[in-house]
């Protein structure tokens, strides 16, 4: 437990282990891996939580989020700002969502956030061709991915009014045995 | 806000499906948070709020002034700031704390800190987190000492203090586990590379090491240990002792190579073992121990794979036999997020491909069953395929086995001749592999599926060789018992030949013990089988190594160097690189398994091969997968349940059980060797510790457990029991096929009502449409004076209970909770029971999305 580090003080960690569903050691190692990204931005000292935020280039040169087709949708989401720009905070709050202790439900949320992109707080059909375009790298002719959207919306939407809202995804997600 | 958001969500989602315990936990928790918390806020009603009041009215004046979205968020916090304050000013300037106040404060401390426990379970921003749990925490900090008068003071301080630091010792504890889970930065560097599936296995490899671990654990610890410690050393007994024909080759790395020589005659086999009832200064029972081990070895093997089954069962939710969101699972769970492998992810982005057309054109010709003839042909061809395979092997390996007995009879036969049964067994689990891979392309299911009928194949091959193997055994062992008979008498003559003739020749002296070495012996069947297991396991992790070696590394170097001067692109064409065959070698680690706990019994440090053999394993497939492998042309994702592995797991261990039970109970120990000879069966020393070393009274209550009288009825006491269990879940899930219809038919009409009504009464909806400036103007008025009246905690637990109920848009949820909506919904629930939803101006926005009214569907009420 001793080992000496002065990157953050014990009730940053604390807090942050609080807030996340991460170890001490995730924390630590998490924010090397935030400073790794731009050492000469990020300082080493974060007791006087200074306000850096990285560009989205660099977060989503990531391994993890290189060849995530929504990695640009993911780092938006979880900036501050929407803009993909992150501070350690944001970058933790994705790390934690995005692991794999965090509940179904937290992450059913941050995936319809993710799925939506025009931020409307429902997925609707233009959402859902970004989704299939994206997954499948615009193999698909435009009948068949309006299809595809026509089909989902069919199955998932329970209340009939032509677009996903947050109830409709998560009713259909959480019974999905693909769905970590 | 967000937190009411998330917990109606969960309310409605909850009852509707089962969902893991942990989550239950969590729901109930927050259930109970709430409930807590409206008690609480009544009794603050009746408290005086007053000096609060003015406050408060003039914040909500703000508040309605202001716009959803961040700024609203702001407002809030702020609010909750301000609470806060007030609340903590309030409870200051009053020095003397009544009763109620007290059980009140008790509970917004308890509130406070269920609120920290759940944190990290919010959908906020870490910002929001942060100064929340920051807020909390000074609260909880605050109050938690003022509570409580006197001497009840300090107990309750010192209660919480002690709380707080096993909240600490607790973290501290976690952090310190999750260090010690071996291999995790390895496993998750494969998973990135190759996929969720790959990972299963090296998950499923460290499991299992850890269990082996245990089982090391128990038996070198109770038995090896004690027995070398304490029991008689080496050359002090005939059982104890290399014979004197074999002594001039009992070191010659040949005979040690096949555990004969002094491997057969150390304490790593059965017939080390002594049968001398108590060992050393301790009175170390070690038959008994040795008896002992052997059943908990299998009773902890099954608690522990029963356990984590029972775990993972209730980890799955429905088993994916919902048919309705093929196209919506297929878009938003088909990417796995733990690829970050440039190359994985080309291929999953061609299997999505693939498996969208796919399911295009099943939806598109799903009239036609053309197809679906053909296939089932195809999959009927591909299992007969299958099953004269299987039967081909079985009965190749029944013959091998009946041509080595012949061998076994004969001198002078070669290391071929010796080895052929392993020779053709390794063969056959290396080759008949990819030959029903090769079958299964014609079936053309969904690898997932397909990598359970592989697994099942293979493990009826591996299983047929088993058996068949183990009959062998029997045949030997049963020669053995006739043979032992023979010797049995050749010894005690022997013996008393030895005997008399030095007592004739000098009757005062002690006569000169006959020497270990020389004493004939039984062939003592037990060490004979431990080292056929012995055998098996280790051929076959040479065997497991060398086909990596060779059909993988060498494969990769082959392919990556020779392809500059070659006439084809080995790469791409022929040859190309190896994929990791997850079926094999999950099914390589379960059939081992099976030897090992088969085997445990009869050579106890069989259990330590294997735990060396996981743990080279773990690092030498690691290594192979990395450095020669690629990812599979279909990369899917491991669901996370692994039952299916767990369920052939248990099957093999049930299977290898049979065997050993068998032994133990209808088999004569050898008369020489081995910690129960001279017995009649091996369990006799149970009765005998019994008999001995218990009172009277044990003994008799065993005997009368023991009477089929009794156990009889114990047995059917079981079967009916498992038979009411069964029954009673049988109606359970009956009940829960009737409410899933019942819900789908709901969904239906109400999808129907909604066309009709949308088609055919426009009026309707533009009577909606006026309804809702009104609704707008209405609320927020209304909803002042809700805030007026609630508590000013900050924590807005009354709120919670009325709103989340009236905010879910699922019609069965608002069903089922207008039970208990208050009346000031009432307004807002009207529209709804017109079947329209009024558009409102806009839900929740809570990160900066842009501001304005956005038409919706009404969820309820308006938020601030």
């Amino acid at each position: 437990m001793g080992n000496k580090q002065t990157v953050f003080t014990q009730e940053q960690l604390d807090a942050y282990q609080d807030c996340t569903f991460f170890t001490r050691k995730e924390i630590l190692r998490l924010f090397y891996r935030y400073r790794d990204l731009a050492p000469q931005l990020v300082p080493l000292d974060y007791t006087n939580k200074p306000a850096v935020t990285l560009p989205y280039e660099l977060i989503g040169s990531m391994p993890e989020l290189k060849d995530n087709p929504f990695r640009q949708r993911i780092a938006e989401v979880f900036s501050e700002h929407g803009d993909g720009d992150m501070t350690l905070d944001d970058f933790l709050d994705m790390f934690s969502v995005l692991s794999e202790m965090a509940p179904r439900d937290l992450k059913a949320y941050y995936a319809f956030k993710i799925y939506d992109f025009n931020n409307d707080d429902y997925i609707c059909k233009l959402d859902l061709e970004k989704t299939v375009n994206k997954l499948t790298r615009n193999e698909l002719t435009p009948e068949e991915v309006s299809l595809v959207c026509e089909k989902v919306i069919y199955e998932a939407d329970v209340d009939n009014d032509g677009k996903l809202s947050l109830e409709d995804f998560q009713h259909m997600i959480v019974r999905a045995p693909d769905f970590l | 806000e967000d937190k009411e958001e998330d917990e109606s969500k969960e309310e409605d989602n909850g009852s509707q499906q089962n969902r893991a315990s942990r989550r239950k936990n969590y729901q109930r928790k927050n259930r109970d948070g709430r409930k807590a918390g409206e008690g609480g806020s009544q009794k603050k009603d009746r408290g005086k709020m007053s000096p609060t009041k003015d406050q408060k009215e003039s914040e909500n004046k703000e508040k309605k002034t202001t716009k959803k979205g961040k700024e609203g968020e702001n407002k809030q916090k702020k609010d909750r700031k301000n609470s806060t304050s007030s609340a903590s000013s309030n409870s200051s300037d009053e020095v003397s704390l009544s009763e109620e106040e007290l059980a009140m404060l008790m509970e917004q401390v308890e509130q406070k800190k269920k609120l920290i426990s759940t944190m990290r379970s919010k959908p906020w921003r870490m910002v929001k987190k942060l100064s929340v749990l920051r807020e909390a925490q000074d609260f909880v900090e605050k109050f938690e000492g003022a509570l409580g008068k006197g001497k009840g003071k300090k107990l309750y301080a010192y209660k919480m203090m002690m709380a707080k630091k096993w909240v600490k010792f607790k973290r501290d504890f976690e952090n310190f586990k999750t260090q010690c889970i071996p291999w995790e930065m390895k496993i998750k560097e494969v998973e990135s590379h190759f996929g969720s599936s790959v990972a299963s296995y090296f998950i499923f490899l460290r499991w299992m090491y850890g269990v082996n671990l245990v089982l090391f654990g128990l038996i070198f610890g109770l038995v090896i240990i004690p027995e070398v410690l304490m029991g008689m050393p080496y050359g002090s007994m005939p059982r104890k002792t290399v014979p004197r024909a074999e002594q001039a080759t009992a070191m010659d790395f040949s005979v040690l190579w096949d555990f004969e020589g002094y491997i057969k005659y150390s304490a790593l086999f059965y017939g080390y073992y002594n049968n001398q009832r108590t060992i050393g200064w301790l009175k170390y029972r070690l038959p008994m121990a040795y008896f002992m081990v052997g059943i908990s070895v299998f009773g902890y093997s099954l608690m522990v794979v029963i356990r984590s089954m029972a775990r993972n069962a209730n980890e799955s939710t429905a088993d994916g036999d919902d048919e309705n969101f093929i196209f919506s699972w297929k878009m938003f769970t088909s990417w796995d997020y733990l690829i970050g492998n440039p190359e994985t992810a080309d291929n999953k982005f061609a299997s999505i491909t693939t498996s969208f057309k796919e399911s295009i054109v099943d939806e598109q010709e799903s009239n036609k069953d053309e197809n679906i003839h053909l296939r089932r042909f195809l999959r009927v061809l591909a299992n007969v395929l299958i099953i004269c395979c299987l039967c081909g092997s079985g009965y190749l390996i029944y013959f091998v086995v009946k041509r080595s007995q012949t061998f076994s009879k004969m001198q002078n036969v070669g290391w071929y001749e010796r080895n052929e049964v392993e020779i053709v067994m390794s063969l056959l689990g290396m080759f008949c592999p990819p030959l029903f891979e090769t079958i299964a392309a014609l079936e053309n299911y969904h690898p997932r599926i397909g990598l359970k009928w592989q697994l099942g194949r293979i493990f009826a091959l591996f299983l047929g060789n088993l058996y068949t193997f183990l009959l062998a055994l029997m045949d030997d062992v049963n020669e053995k018992l006739a043979e032992e008979d023979v010797v049995k008498n050749i010894t005690h003559w022997t013996l008393l030949g030895h005997h008399n003739s030095s007592a004739g020749n000098d009757s005062t002296v002690t006569p000169p013990p006959l020497d270990p070495a020389d004493v004939p012996r039984g062939p003592c069947w037990e060490t004979t089988v431990g080292i056929e297991f012995m055998r098996l396991t280790v051929s076959d992790i040479l065997v497991t190594y060398i086909t990596i070696l060779v059909g993988d590394f060498i494969r990769a170097c082959f392919v990556r160097f020779v392809n500059y001067c070659w006439c084809w692109d080995l790469e791409a064409g022929f040859p190309s690189y190896a994929e990791f065959d997850i079926s094999g070698n999950v099914l390589g680690l379960v059939f081992n398994q099976g030897m090992i706990w088969m085997g445990s019994f009869y050579a106890p440090g069989l259990v330590g091969i294997n735990v060396l053999r996981l743990l080279t394993s773990m690092y030498f497939q690691c290594w192979a997968v990395m450095s020669s492998n690629v990812p599979h042309a279909r990369v899917f994702k491991a669901s996370k349940s692994n039952n299916f592995y767990m369920g052939l797991l248990l099957l093999i261990l049930f299977l290898s059980l049979l065997p050993v039970a068998y032994t133990i109970m209808s088999l004569p120990p050898s008369f020489d060797c081995g910690p129960f000879s001279g017995k009649k069966r091996m369990y006799e020393v149970i009765q005998e510790t019994i008999e001995l070393d218990f009172p009277l009274f044990v003994a008799k209550i065993f005997s009368y457990v023991a009477n089929p009288g009794l156990i009889i009825p114990a047995i059917l006491l079981m079967v009916l029991a498992i038979y009411y269990l069964n029954a009673v879940s049988k109606a359970y899930q009956r009940a829960n096929a009737e409410l899933k219809k019942k819900m789908q038919m709901q969904r239906q009409e109400e999808k129907n009502k909604r066309n009709n009504k949308a088609g055919t009464n426009p009026m309707l909806q533009d009577l909606d449409d006026l309804l809702t400036p009104s609704t707008k103007t209405e609320s927020p008025p209304k909803e002042a004076e809700d805030k007026k009246i609630e508590s000013p905690n900050g924590t807005s637990a009354a709120r919670k209970a009325g709103r989340g109920a009236a905010l879910d848009g699922s019609p069965m949820a608002d069903r089922r909770e207008a039970a208990f909506t208050p009346p000031s919904q009432a307004f807002v629930t009207q529209p709804r029971t017109l079947g329209i939803r009024a558009p409102y101006p806009g839900p929740p926005r809570p990160w900066g999305h842009p501001l304005g009214a956005v038409p919706g569907r009404g969820r309820g009420q308006p938020r601030y």
